[in-house]
């Protein structure tokens, strides 16, 4: 019996060996995977590091500064310090109700990328479900599904959400996440539904059917993996896009509360024109911010986007 | 082509009914009626009854929504509670300066857009490529709202070469020429604004277009005929790659839509994306939802046109 167990731990290891052996030899041959070549992209773009380097910085600066500033302190209003301009106390002066705008835009900061994040989340993978739905069934269920993303993509945009904002009977940030993400997923079921179109072509989702695979599992566990690189590409893009977005709505007052800050409502103070002409230190920092973080996001997006493409590879 | 564009359009008709069905909700959902304005302690609960059954307010939803489908049908949206007056005055009023404000933009849109698309296509890689390419990098960045608001506080505020506000001067008369004038310096930076943002998609698709027709065989071809270089791009590429660009013409009318709602507000500009927000934070259920409405149809239209002028200059669309 003991005799026994170990000599099938000697071939266990033994056969672990080979494996090994095995892999290293493969992974010689095959060409570097997904993340290797991302990262070799990163390294010969240097404008796109830079990009990923000031994004994680200010990600992580915003999020762990907010752990210690206390929100309801930044936003609480005091009437001795109205309109002060920047100072050693006040980094970057007090808004109308003496609120210290620095404060505002780190936690307003931290409020778009989460917002953010969560709207591209939602409107991805209602995204991703309804393209690849579309693209590998194609026929009458790809026609009548693409007649619905026409439909929402011509719909005025701005002034349904508005709307939507200003009638939802349970109003927080989910819902807006869930107003929002509910008019931006049309671009990348598109996107998706013509690549499904092409890869379930291919002879390996037509062999997984003749073997007797489920739709189900061939469209999400088969061609959905082999599409994730655009996937990672175009919701990195969106990502940029709802971020401004977001800002928008919220600089209309229709996104956030102002018990929670954004960048965006930083900027809507500027419906007074005083605050817009003389007061810069409430506005700019926040306008510049989104610039910059939009640009940051986007210059990543776009190497990867190179890097999903073999074609475009610059490494 | 004929068949393409009867096929459009019937994809059109139940795309406007789905989107009146929308905007029906909505105005249900939104707080407030067609009586909201006349809330006050002189009229009594009973008379508000009244007047509700008269209007057929207490109608089941499908005859309320068939009623009020037969008044937009005859041009009638009901009135505005805040303004007291007809919702076609008022939009009417206000669509004056939008569509002046949209056809203002739309000229600088394709008067930039053009002549930087085709520099950059034609001299690929060089420095001036590169510097536009760079423009049309940060461009496609930058949102409308916030390029716009740096605009209004630089151009207006700072070195007060535009006004900051509202559509012509007042106290002139119409008709003479100052108000005219007034009227373009008004339009100026808005339409700037939302044209500098939103010509980079042209900018760019020439751009690809014209690298690409470039090294075809036909103009492989001309240029072995002997035809002069000012030639080759004028005749045969720039007619090739400006067609599509005429067919996004369309959904130019979508993008503008959008736009307007933020920067109206940012220039205080009296026009439809104005109204609506001022609407909807006042509740004047009626003048928003007939807004959305009449974009919402005015988008529509926008894409069946593109549409249609894509199968006319591109006959693989029509055999599909």
């Amino acid at each position: 019996m003991g005799v026994s167990i170990v000599s099938r731990e000697q071939t266990q290891t033994e056969i672990e060996k080979n494996n090994e052996q095995e892999n290293k030899d493969v992974d010689s041959q095959k060409s570097s995977s997904g993340l290797v070549i991302f990262w070799k992209e990163l390294l010969n773009d240097k404008l796109a590091l830079v990009s990923l380097i000031f994004f994680t910085l200010v990600t992580l600066f915003v999020f762990g500064v907010s752990l210690i500033l206390d929100q309801d302190q930044v936003v609480r209003v005091d009437l001795f310090a109205i309109y002060e301009p920047p100072s050693s106390e006040f980094w970057l002066g007090t808004d109308y109700g003496g609120r210290d705008v620095f404060g505002q835009l780190i936690i307003g900061t931290r409020n778009s990328l989460s917002i953010g994040f969560l709207v591209t989340l939602i409107s991805g993978v209602i995204g991703v479900v309804f393209g690849v739905v579309s693209g590998y069934f194609g026929g009458h269920v790809d026609n009548f599904l693409m007649r619905i993303v026409d439909f929402f993509m011509v719909l005025p945009f701005f002034m349904l959400v508005i709307v939507f904002v200003s009638v939802a009977p349970d109003y927080n940030v989910w819902t807006f996440s869930l107003i929002m993400a509910a008019f931006l997923w049309m671009g990348i079921a598109r996107l998706i539904r013509s690549k499904a179109l092409q890869e379930k072509e291919l002879d390996y989702a037509q062999a997984s059917r003749t073997l007797g695979s489920s739709h189900f599992s061939i469209i999400f566990k088969q061609v959905l993996p082999n599409i994730t690189s655009l996937v990672v590409v175009t919701m990195t893009l969106n990502l940029a896009a709802n971020i401004g977005i977001e800002s928008g709505l919220s600089f209309l007052g229709f996104g956030f509360p102002e018990d929670t800050p954004s960048l965006g409502t930083l900027l809507s103070y500027t419906t007074n024109p005083t605050t817009l002409e003389e007061r810069w230190w409430i506005w700019l920092p926040a306008a510049i911010l989104i610039l910059l973080l939009m640009l940051a996001v986007r210059n990543v997006g776009e190497a990867l986007k190179r890097a999903a493409d073999a074609r475009q590879r610059r490494a | 082509m004929w068949k393409f564009i009867v096929r459009r359009l019937l994809i059109t008709t139940p795309q406007i009914v789905l989107l009146s069905a929308i905007v029906f909700i909505l105005a249900q959902l939104m707080p407030g009626d067609a009586l909201t304005g006349l809330i006050d302690p002189t009229v009594k609960q009973e008379r508000l009854e009244e007047l509700r059954v008269q209007l057929g307010l207490d109608n089941p939803w499908y005859i309320q929504y068939r009623d009020w489908v037969a008044g937009i049908v005859q041009g009638d949206f009901g009135r505005s509670f805040i303004y007291k007056m007809d919702v076609t005055e008022l939009i009417g009023q206000r669509i004056v300066n939008t569509i002046w404000l949209s056809v203002v933009s739309v000229f600088f849109i394709y008067a930039i857009g053009l002549p930087l698309g085709i520099i950059s296509g034609r001299y690929n890689d060089r420095l001036i490529d590169q510097l536009i390419t760079g423009y049309t990098y940060i461009g496609f960045a930058t949102p409308i709202f916030i390029f716009g608001l740096i605009a209004v506080w630089i151009f207006g505020f700072v070195l007060g070469w535009f006004p900051t506000g509202g559509s012509v001067a007042p106290g002139l008369d119409p008709g003479t020429l100052e108000y005219y004038l007034s009227k373009i310096h008004h339009v100026l930076l808005p339409a700037l604004s939302i044209a500098l943002i939103g010509t980079v998609g042209t900018v760019q698709y020439l751009r690809s277009e014209i690298v690409d027709t470039k090294q075809r065989d036909f103009i492989i071809t001309a240029r072995a005929k002997g035809a002069s270089e000012s030639r080759v791009y004028n005749r045969h590429i720039f007619r090739n790659s400006i067609l599509p660009i005429a067919a996004f013409f369309g959904y130019e009318i979508v993008n503008l839509i959008n736009g307007t709602v933020l920067i109206e507000q940012i220039f205080s500009y009296p026009g439809m994306g104005n109204l609506f927000l001022e609407s909807i934070v006042r509740r004047d259920t009626t003048v928003a939802i007939t807004l959305v409405l009449i974009s919402g149809i005015g988008a529509i239209l926008g894409a069946l046109l593109s549409d249609i002028i894509l199968s006319m200059v591109d006959p693989r669309i029509r055999i599909k």
